[in-house]
């Protein structure tokens, strides 16, 4: 039956293909090659390498590489930063009070045009790149924890009193956890916010990277390329976010359980 | 054990608690009844130092309560809010062992003990959501005796579970206070439940609230849900304090059903 439904759902994709290759080879156009042609050359790109390498080819390593790295670092960056500063503000009335107007200042300004100031402040098209990115998406990691702290259950925080937990106790054994759906719902997003602000980041203040190969290969009219990049992020923010949702569905167990039985 | 002498509480301009004054001694199991919304939550929050009463004065054993006492223990009645839904049932019960001082390996043993008494000695892995409302009820009941307390408060505890449960719950609670020799309060709306449980039954009357009576109720250590209940004495004190719930004096010679 699963097998079925799964078939049924995804009898499009299959479908919009063709229809695609068959629009695009009758169109002739060279801004639109035809899929099989993009597969063809993103196979030729990335996939033709040695087997000791997995078939990947050394511009796969350099396109894929540094912009993976720089999307790891920048989400588990932002990542580590919002959620303490988050637990701190919503746990500090005060805190709170005097930061709620910096972050929604903050959240307000557009992250791409602070590239240029990231790199003039920056030098390096690195440190600025992850800045950039760990800007874009530290808001809703931020906003979430917040909202994830000030929300926890009264009774879970009197129960703990009454048992005279430690604050480290409180902190660790009942605010974190009854905030970690909120947390990781703040992370899924700024997850393909990252994918977003890397290629945005790559194409401003590039030197290697998918965004960088993008921006290339459309100055060079070289389409198919240019579609290659566009089909392999679009499977990257695709595989991300399965990842992500095959660990959330093991760490918040009891979250999705307790709200089926309740 | 157990001392409130004239506890008085207001929200705002509001007075929910008039001037209320109850003992219990050491052991016993002194049920307080009144109507809903007459300030029995209030009562127990102040006991339990959650709240700060605007008069008045809370003794355990002797010492003011200032701030939360750390041998004291308290079930809510709704368990699914109280019990942490990321914990199995035996760290729940284990967590609040940390402050007694013992390593892991003892804490673990104390939950498996405390879990064995309330009958869940098969339950210590599930999480709360795999129970039923009764058996986390038990687990919130196991991680008050775990942490031998004192004085034991518990709100509306069997509110929240059907009549069936409800009995083994009160069958369950009269034998481990009995056993623990617990001081233990107990807040209900339910005329029956405060009789067949306590040792003595406190009748508040509506907000703000005050002592209306004070009851012993002397119906001997070992009761039984049939037995117990169909007790000549057993009536007449339900009924009584039946007529004090519904605003009536205790001389009144009305029966009332209920």
């Amino acid at each position: 039956m699963n097998v079925i439904r799964a078939v049924g759902r995804l009898w499009l994709v299959p479908v919009t293909l063709v229809v695609w290759e068959v629009a695009t080879r009758a169109a002739e156009q060279p801004f639109f090659p035809p899929p099989s042609a993009t597969l063809a050359r993103m196979g030729e790109m990335w996939l033709s390498g040695p087997p000791a390498h997995l078939l990947l080819t050394e511009q796969a390593m350099d396109d894929f590489g540094p912009s993976l790295a720089r999307l790891f670092a920048g989400w588990a960056l932002a990542a580590v930063l919002g959620v303490a500063a988050g637990i701190a503000i919503g746990c500090s009335p005060r805190l709170s009070g005097y930061l709620d107007p910096l972050i929604h200042l903050g959240r307000a300004v557009p992250p791409p045009l602070l590239v240029p100031f990231f790199l003039a402040l920056l030098k390096l098209s690195t440190p600025a790149q992850l800045t950039t990115i760990v800007f874009g998406i530290i808001w809703p990691i931020l906003l979430n924890t917040i909202d994830g702290t000030r929300t926890v259950d009264r009774q879970h925080l009197e129960t703990a009193r009454i048992f005279g937990f430690s604050t480290a106790q409180r902190l660790t054994r009942v605010i974190v956890p009854a905030a970690m759906p909120k947390i990781f719902a703040g992370l899924r997003l700024a997850l393909s916010l990252a994918l977003i602000l890397l290629i945005i980041a790559e194409i401003l203040a590039g030197s290697g990277g998918l965004g960088y190969r993008l921006l290339t290969a459309q100055r060079t009219y070289l389409y198919t390329d240019m579609w290659g990049c566009l089909v392999v992020l679009g499977l990257l923010g695709y595989l991300l976010n399965s990842a992500f949702l095959l660990m959330e569905r093991r760490v918040l167990a009891w979250h999705r359980n307790a709200r089926q039985t309740t | 054990m157990l001392e409130i002498t004239d506890l008085v509480h207001s929200y705002g301009s509001h007075r929910v608690l008039d001037g209320v004054s109850i003992r219990a001694a050491e052991g016993e199991l002194v049920c307080v009844v009144g109507p809903s919304g007459c300030g029995k939550s209030t009562l127990l929050r102040s006991v339990a130092g959650l709240i700060r009463p605007t008069g008045g004065r809370v003794l355990i054993g002797g010492q003011p309560v200032d701030r939360i006492p750390d041998n004291l223990a308290v079930v809510f009645q709704d368990y699914s809010r109280s019990l942490y839904p990321w914990m199995t049932a035996a760290n729940n019960v284990a967590l609040p062992l940390r402050r007694r001082g013992l390593d892991r390996r003892r804490r673990r043993e104390a939950a498996t003990a405390a879990l064995d008494q309330v009958g869940l000695a098969d339950a210590a892995d599930k999480y709360p959501w795999e129970m039923s409302g009764g058996m986390q009820q038990r687990v919130s009941i196991a991680r008050a005796l775990a942490y031998r307390p004192s004085l034991l408060l518990m709100d509306e505890p069997f509110g929240s579970v059907d009549a069936q449960t409800r009995e083994d719950l009160e069958d369950l609670v009269l034998r481990v206070c009995a056993h623990h020799g617990m001081t233990t309060l107990l807040i209900t709306h339910d005329i029956d439940e405060s009789v067949y449980v306590g040792d003595r039954v406190v009748v508040l009357t509506r907000s703000p609230a005050r002592v209306a009576a004070d009851l012993p109720v002397g119906l001997g250590d070992s009761r039984d849900q049939i037995a117990t209940r169909q007790l000549d004495a057993f009536v007449r004190l339900r009924a009584e304090v039946g007529r004090l719930v519904r605003g009536g004096s205790s001389t009144s010679t009305v029966l009332e059903k209920h």
